[in-house]
């Protein structure tokens, strides 16, 4: 199709500049239509069906044929556009959905996460990928494989990037699911098995490039649907229009309310529904301790040194058309992260602060019971079982500790708390389905692409010529998304546990291996199997024993944080068994220093 | 091999360890440094945020996007200084 062609490049800043408008023509159209009367279920169901048919057209019109085309985009993504396909790639449902609520209720400790995956940038540009894209690789075990050189190596990373990437894509899987079943007003089964078509819609038929261009759009339609709800809400409450930077106000203001309300004084009661809780930590109050300080840090680090060997982030940086491009390319994808991860906490404090603020009249709190109960949020969402109220001393005016909900209701309810209309919360829908959608691209092609390149073609059948490459690879695409959408019917965990256990899985296996690869000549073969083995190795055995096995944690380390375990093994095996065993010969040697030098060709060829 | 010699090289890896080095040590700081402090930074009122709270929920998010803009540049500096730089048409055809 001529629209994916050369100028199709140069016309990018007029392309997404029409389709934002397009999709804030409507948004108003909707708001329009919901004014005229116009339901809410039809109107949530317009969202989801119009933005993932927009998706599906724009991985159908980047269909390709060419191998560097499918595997890097072609190497023609420009910094600003690879930042925003990065960001999207990145901010996943639990980002999305998650986040604000996690805030809301986990208060500074939890913040760790934003810290964490944001900081991570800072080791993928330093360390990692301006190298990784000198080296011109397609996936993250072709540069492992061929630095390393050797079968078993490449194998390993495989099995690293394979293990790490699967347990992230089933709760996005899970995510599309519980987003689709609630728009479109389908059953959960039904509905991830939905979000799975439309995953694969993007992502089959081009490759890194149709994800590539769906994840722009996915982008802009995630960010405009987090934003606008919270600077609409924050003008409401008088804090103007860059709410992020006044909410100074409003979290000491729930320092107080905290005190009125006795959060986390009074006693404990069960919810009535089981996965709901009632908030019990202070919102900006930091821990004392050694202990909650040493949760702080080691959270931070996991989530950091996660970020930087999670293939799927790693490989976007391979499509841009330069080493400098690919440094400027972090920044920005850093940048677009920014604009969401500085909102969750301004929006878990607005939220907060509608609930707990006896005098806004949103205030829920120390209400009387009938009156809350009367109104339609909390009967929209009790009758969901995501919220529950219980007045078990039978005064008859909610307490802080009777009032349960589920965090994910900060994002997905807020608009209705704060009044807004309808067409606000399908705007939200949307939002977090194309953000659980752009990182389930990414993670499945990662996966996909690595079993397909350096399983089939570079081990199993290094003879395979470009159509069977590319036949072989959309096949595995499908097997792998259905794998996922199996088990992610089959709801094994909650959405945030598992994600932070594929940063885990990733830095105890591909953290050291990547860094050393670049920043130390004297790795070899022999190291790097080492350290991807065990560290791999003592990870997931560390993460059985501390979460199945009984076994206490060793220094507050638990099952969020074994990663700490597995790359700090990793990092004695790969350097002890490095030097035991004989220097990498002259021809690696040389090959890491072209890649520490932007200039001169790549050291893997374009087609390879 | 491209035709750079040793000495250039080793120079240029010397500089583009120190910027690495540097930019680490910064990250270091607002990734673990300040957040071990919190606690006590909470006492201080910064645009009327209690401090600790502040840096963690954007303080560090915006000195990290700073510190990569920054480096991008700062590396691509050295680059040229070392005549390694990528030759700006080649690397648009790559």
């Amino acid at each position: 199709m001529a629209i994916i062609k050369g100028d199709f490049i140069d016309n990018l800043p007029k392309v997404y500049g029409l389709y934002t408008g397009g999709f804030v023509v409507f948004i108003l159209l909707m708001a329009i239509l919901e004014q005229a009367g116009l339901g809410a279920d039809t109107i949530g169901i317009l969202f989801v069906a119009f933005t993932v048919v927009i998706y599906a057209t724009i991985g159908w019109l980047s269909r390709t044929m060419q191998v560097d085309a499918y595997y890097v985009a072609g190497r023609q993504v420009p910094a600003v556009f690879n930042g925003m396909a990065t960001a999207a790639d990145w901010m996943s449902g639990a980002s999305f959905v998650a986040m604000a609520g996690g805030i809301y209720f986990g208060g500074h400790g939890y913040i760790a996460f934003v810290v964490g995956w944001t900081g991570g940038y800072v080791l993928v540009a330093s360390l990692m990928a301006p190298y990784l894209r000198k080296f011109g690789c397609y996936t993250v075990p072709d540069f492992i494989g061929t630095r390393y050189g050797g079968n078993l190596a490449r194998f390993l990373a495989v099995c690293v990037l394979t293990l790490a990437s699967f347990t992230y894509v089933t709760a996005q899987i899970n995510a599309t699911g519980t987003i689709a079943s609630r728009a479109l007003q389908i059953p959960f089964e039904v509905g991830v098995w939905f979000g799975l078509l439309g995953i694969l819609l993007c992502s089959m038929l081009g490759g890194m490039r149709a994800v590539t261009w769906t994840q722009v759009a996915q982008y802009i339609v995630l960010i405009i649907a987090y934003l606008v709800p919270v600077i609409w809400m924050s003008n409401k409450q008088g804090f103007g229009l860059i709410p992020q930077l006044v909410y100074g106000d409003a979290v000491m203001r729930l320092g107080e309310l905290e005190t009125l309300h006795g959060v986390g004084a009074k006693e404990a009661i069960a919810s009535p529904i089981a996965g709901l809780k009632a908030l019990t930590v202070a919102h900006y109050e930091a821990g004392t301790t050694f202990a909650a300080k040493w949760k702080f840090v080691t959270l931070v680090f996991c989530m950091m040194a996660g970020t930087a060997s999670l293939p799927h982030i790693l490989m976007r940086y391979f499509t841009t058309p330069s080493v400098k491009a690919a440094r400027q390319s972090v920044a920005w994808s850093l940048f677009f992260i920014f604009l969401l991860y500085f909102t969750a906490p301004a929006l878990a404090t607005f939220t907060k602060l509608q609930v707990l603020d006896p005098n806004l009249a949103t205030g829920i709190i120390g209400k009387a019971i009938t009156e809350v109960n009367a109104l339609d949020w909390i009967q929209k969402w009790s009758n969901v079982g995501f919220l529950a109220i219980s007045d078990s001393n039978g005064d008859g005016i909610l307490q802080i500790n009777e009032f349960f909900m589920r965090g994910d209701i900060v994002v997905l309810a807020t608009p209705e708390i704060a009044g807004l209309p309808y067409v606000i919360s399908g705007l939200v829908a949307a939002g977090g389905m194309a953000a659980a959608m752009s990182t389930a691209d990414g993670l499945l092609l990662a996966i996909a692409n690595a079993l397909s390149h350096d399983l089939y073609y570079k081990i199993i059948d290094p003879k395979a010529d470009t159509k069977h490459r590319l036949i072989v690879a959309r096949v595995l695409l499908i097997v792998i998304g259905a794998c996922g959408a199996y088990v992610a019917s089959m709801k094994l965990t909650s959405i945030l546990g598992a994600v932070a256990w594929a940063f885990d899985f990733a830095m105890s296996g591909l953290f050291f291996p990547l860094v050393l690869g670049v920043w130390w000549k004297r790795a070899n073969r022999q190291g790097a199997i080492a350290g991807m083995f065990f560290g791999l190795l003592a990870g997931t055995w560390y993460l059985y024993m501390v979460k199945w096995g009984g076994m206490d944690p060793w220094l507050y380390i638990d099952h969020l944080r074994f990663g700490i375990i597995g790359a700090s093994v990793s990092l004695v095996a790969m350097v002890v068994v490095s030097l035991a065993t004989t220097e990498p010969d002259e021809e690696t040697q040389r090959m890491v220093d072209e890649v520490r030098i932007p200039k001169g060709e790549s050291v893997l060829s374009s087609t390879h | 091999m491209t035709d750079v010699d040793q000495s250039t090289r080793e120079a240029h890896w010397a500089k583009t360890k120190g910027l690495m080095i540097t930019t680490l040590i910064i990250w270091f700081i607002f990734s673990y440094l300040i957040h071990w402090f919190a606690d006590s930074l909470n006492a201080v009122s910064f645009l009327g945020f209690p401090l600790g709270f502040y840096m963690a929920a954007q303080g560090s998010l915006v000195i990290f996007v700073v510190l990569i803009f920054w480096f991008a540049r700062r590396q691509h500096a050295i680059d040229v200084e070392h005549g390694v730089a990528e030759d700006e048409t080649s690397g648009q055809q790559n």
